[in-house]
């Protein structure tokens, strides 16, 4: 399938980017890996008039220490994070739903940042990145601005980024050595994950969010308050879709969603505290 | 006169109606020079910037042996490599290989002699109807790249991306592992 006609900007630097945005407004999107967009785009379901290049902004791509979070520069690719052995010992449940993400030919070419961009709530790294409470960083005309993830994604495809916005760079807070389980159920194993569950043990108790229950990732409240109160994991799962709107679709009934989101959510409780 | 579902995408095609069917879509006219290193040869050629890079590959390089499968970016069998790593071309516009270098299944062998990899797939019957086949090999070169002795589970989740309808994946399996020395 082919693409409808677009004009093709190939920005150098992240003022380009910017500028192109600013001058074409919503007949405007950013292309960075193209895992998500171009697909779409072939199916026409996305049909930007004007695609804007940002794979020369190599500045965009970094896994970096500060203090007491990780910086991530938005067009890191997966195989980058996968591999990055600062992420692994600063984060290393991020590097490890990273090598989740699609396959090695996606993981070559996909990045971070079009994932959250992009707002699927089927993506791995949102849900992965909501857990985590990142904080993301955008740059328009007006300059630089700090999102955070629990207001990030509005809904379907749809995000807290303005359509003049680059962004550049995600913020994960450093984790400790507690432990982690990201369930991801599909059926063929480069498939997005008909449903997705991960939990992950910090000082301030365990957090746990959910992949493709509703219209965006979503914290699994129920369930980090039953835990809580001292719930054992195959109680607090009981109320993993709590408050998820599942969907129902080609791979799954909304009821099959919520009944994964039940087994899911209790093997990543259990295995995150094994 | 070249006919087919994609249209304009050599030099010397112009905008106007092909075959007297209509445009439907908006054509801005606009061609973007994509410059690409396929198995050592330059190639230069101005494009529509939504030619994906399987298009260019097939139709402006004549290099046939990369496929189209699902067009969905699942079974793989489109993928070359992109300064030596795999990708699926379906779901890459060749303007973003601009000034990289791509190997095609094509670009494996030298003379007559077979990479290891071809190699291995026809020692170890890694094939049946081969469609997918050539989508294996070079992701198989890319995987062995990364993990030089892979285990069986290696193999396994590294061409997970890559479907075969035909063998089982068994002796694709035995191929790769015995062109990795790790059989």
């Amino acid at each position: 399938m082919i693409p409808a006609a677009f004009d093709y900007v190939r920005a150098g630097s992240t003022d380009e980017v910017v500028a192109a945005l600013v001058e074409h407004g919503d007949d405007a999107k950013v292309l960075a890996g193209g895992m998500s967009l171009l697909p779409l785009m072939k199916l026409r379901l996305a049909t930007p008039a004007v695609l804007v290049d940002a794979a020369r902004l190599y500045d965009l791509s970094y896994v970096r220490e500060e203090g007491d979070h990780v910086a991530i520069g938005a067009l890191t690719r997966h195989r980058d994070l996968e591999t990055s052995e600062l992420l692994g010992t600063s984060c290393g449940v991020l590097r490890g739903v990273a090598a989740e993400v699609g396959d090695n030919q996606v993981r070559h070419r996909g990045t971070i940042g079009g994932s959250v961009v992009h707002g699927d709530p089927a993506s791995d790294l949102p849900a992965a990145l909501l857990a985590l409470d990142a904080t993301f960083v955008a740059q328009g005309p007006n300059g630089v601005r700090e999102l955070d993830a629990a207001s990030f994604f509005r809904g379907f495809l749809e995000t807290a980024l303005e359509p003049d916005e680059l962004l550049v760079e995600i913020r994960v807070p450093k984790v400790g050595p507690g432990g982690w389980s990201y369930q991801k159920f599909n059926r063929r194993a480069q498939d997005w994950a008909i449903v997705g569950a991960l939990a992950v043990r910090g000082e301030d108790g365990t957090r746990v969010s959910l992949v493709n229950m509703g219209a965006t990732p979503l914290r699994a409240t129920a369930v980090e308050r039953a835990l809580a109160e001292g719930a054992t994991p195959e109680a607090a799962a009981a109320d993993a879709a709590d408050g998820t709107e599942a969907p129902s679709d080609l791979n799954a009934s909304s009821t099959y969603r919520q009944h994964l989101a039940r087994v899911l959510v209790r093997r990543a409780l259990e295995q995150s505290q094994a | 006169m070249r006919t087919g579902t994609v249209e304009s995408l050599a030099d010397d095609q112009s905008d106007d109606d092909v075959d007297g069917r209509v445009r439907n879509d908006r054509t801005t006219g606009v061609r973007v020079e994509v410059s690409i290193d396929v198995n050592g040869r330059s190639e230069r050629h101005d494009v529509e910037p939504r030619t994906l890079l399987v298009q260019y590959l097939r139709e402006a390089c004549a290099l046939t042996g990369t496929k189209v499968g699902c067009d969905t970016s699942s079974c793989g069998a489109c993928t070359v490599l992109v300064d030596g790593e795999s990708v699926k071309s379906c779901t890459m516009l060749a303007a973003q290989a601009d000034g990289r270098s791509v190997t095609t299944i094509e670009g494996l062998s030298t003379g007559d002699d077979l990479h290891p990899v071809q190699q291995a797939f026809v020692e170890h019957h890694g094939l049946q109807c081969g469609f997918c086949t050539a989508g294996m090999v070079m992701a198989t070169v890319s995987l062995i790249e990364e993990i030089p002795a892979p285990t069986e589970a290696d193999v396994r989740m590294g061409l997970e991306g890559n479907l075969c309808r035909c063998t089982g994946y068994h002796n694709i399996v035995r191929a790769v592992l015995a062109a990795a020395g790790t059989e």
